[in-house]
């Protein structure tokens, strides 16, 4: 087994395991998509408008309570410096545990999304929208996440700082899903446009997620 | 093999911890590095490392496997152990043996550490010298050619010590070199001293 899959396999594995945190964020979306109605009111109507947002919104906080974990948690039991002094190219250890941490907390709140639809009054057609445009997107929320992590584990004791750095960055990826969604429920735009500027934003994130993390963690060699 | 250091100056947070340091160690030598608190030692160590910039001064190894970095041919004890406490003693050797090497050391490096009845336990249970030698384990587990120990002997009992030394002394024998950072006597007779701090 090679040193990426090794990594791979070890991120999954702690994410299952005792306060791994990989149901953390699929209950937290849960309790944003619970409460919703109950602020809003039992106003059906208003609740499948808004609906597509709603479950957005939950699942980019719910992505967000699960990042700072991503790399503080190498950089606190020093794991990080052994990673350092492997063979194995930074970007690619940093996108293995992008790509692990996706899996694990991301993955899910996709899963679960047709589920809590229901609870926003979508129908199938439009909760399966919703969940196909997360698919293509959280992916990107994780990408841009893992930028902050890295640059809040160089600032130590960064974890809050995170949040504020990250929450701005995925502004675009959040207005492109909303509309794919909205474009397949009502129309009138075709659920293509937005829907692949969507799909770039993700491919862009990969990309400049993986290096600038790996060149935010060497800078951070003092 | 040898490593050289030549006028090295090391600045953490602004402040000039050392500078123009210079020392050599060749294969089979080790190198004890002592000082006071806040002299220097650690930094040296996660210098020579690549976790701390070189300030100044040149670092060079000589006759090591030319195409690797000298921080890709090190094994870097600091006082972290980089386990997780979920994983199994077993699990967490494991994976740095895949990571760090070729993987197959490990139920090999468990047995001489004293560890491979404990080895289907989470690293959580254990305890700060058996966290220690699973540390250890690391090291006998994937070879290569410089270990950098910092306090390797902390939390560890006398017979753990006593194995540790020997651990160290097969290494020197097989031609590595030791970098280590200590306050008392770590089992390595014969060491050259490196002093930190001692004029200011």
């Amino acid at each position: 087994m090679n040193p990426l899959a090794a990594l791979f396999m070890r991120d999954l594995k702690l994410a299952g395991r005792v306060g791994g945190g990989a149901g953390i964020g699929v209950l937290f979306f849960l309790i944003v998509i619970v409460l919703t109605p109950f602020a809003i009111g039992p106003d059906l109507a208003l609740l499948a408008r808004i609906g597509p947002a709603i479950l957005w919104l939950g699942a980019l906080l719910a992505s967000l309570l699960t990042l700072d974990r991503l790399i503080a948690a190498d950089a606190e039991d020093g794991s990080l410096d052994l990673i350092l002094t492997g063979q194995t190219p930074l970007e690619l250890a940093v996108a293995t545990k992008a790509l692990a941490h996706w899996l694990s907390t991301g993955l899910p709140l996709v899963i679960a999304t047709p589920l809590f639809a229901l609870l926003m009054n979508l129908d199938s057609q439009a909760s399966l929208a919703v969940a196909l445009t997360l698919l293509a997107g959280t992916p990107a929320l994780t990408f841009i996440g893992l930028l902050g992590a890295a640059l809040s584990v160089t600032l130590r004791r960064g974890g809050l700082l995170l949040t504020v750095l990250v929450l701005p960055l995925t502004v675009p990826v959040l207005i492109f899903g909303v509309s794919a969604s909205n474009a397949a429920i009502v129309g009138p735009l075709p659920f293509g446009t937005p829907f692949t500027i969507l799909c770039a934003l993700t491919l862009v994130s990969f990309v400049v997620g993986t290096f600038a993390a790996a060149a935010a963690l060497r800078h951070g060699i003092e | 093999m040898r490593l050289e250091a030549s006028d090295l100056a090391c600045v953490r947070g602004g402040r000039e911890v050392f500078a123009g340091l210079r020392f050599a160690v060749a294969g089979g030598e080790a190198l004890m590095v002592t000082g006071r608190n806040g002299a220097g030692k650690s930094s040296l160590l996660r210098m020579i490392a690549g976790l701390v910039r070189v300030a100044a001064g040149r670092l060079a190894l000589t006759g090591g496997a030319d195409d690797l970095p000298l921080a890709e041919q090190a094994h870097y004890l600091g006082h972290q152990d980089a386990l997780k406490p979920s994983l199994t003693v077993e699990e967490n050797l494991d994976f740095w043996a895949r990571y760090l090497g070729t993987g197959d050391g490990a139920p090999a490096a468990l047995a001489a550490v004293g560890l491979d009845t404990v080895a289907k336990l989470p690293a959580g249970y254990l305890s700060a010298g058996q966290r220690r030698r699973l540390s250890i384990a690391r090291l006998v587990a994937i070879k290569r050619p410089i270990w950098l120990l910092d306090e390797p002997a902390s939390a560890l009992d006398r017979a753990a010590q006593d194995r540790l030394a020997e651990l160290m002394r097969g290494h020197l024998a097989g031609g590595g070199l030791i970098v280590a950072a200590a306050h008392g006597p770590i089992g390595l007779e014969g060491a050259r001293e490196l002093q930190l701090g001692a004029t200011g």
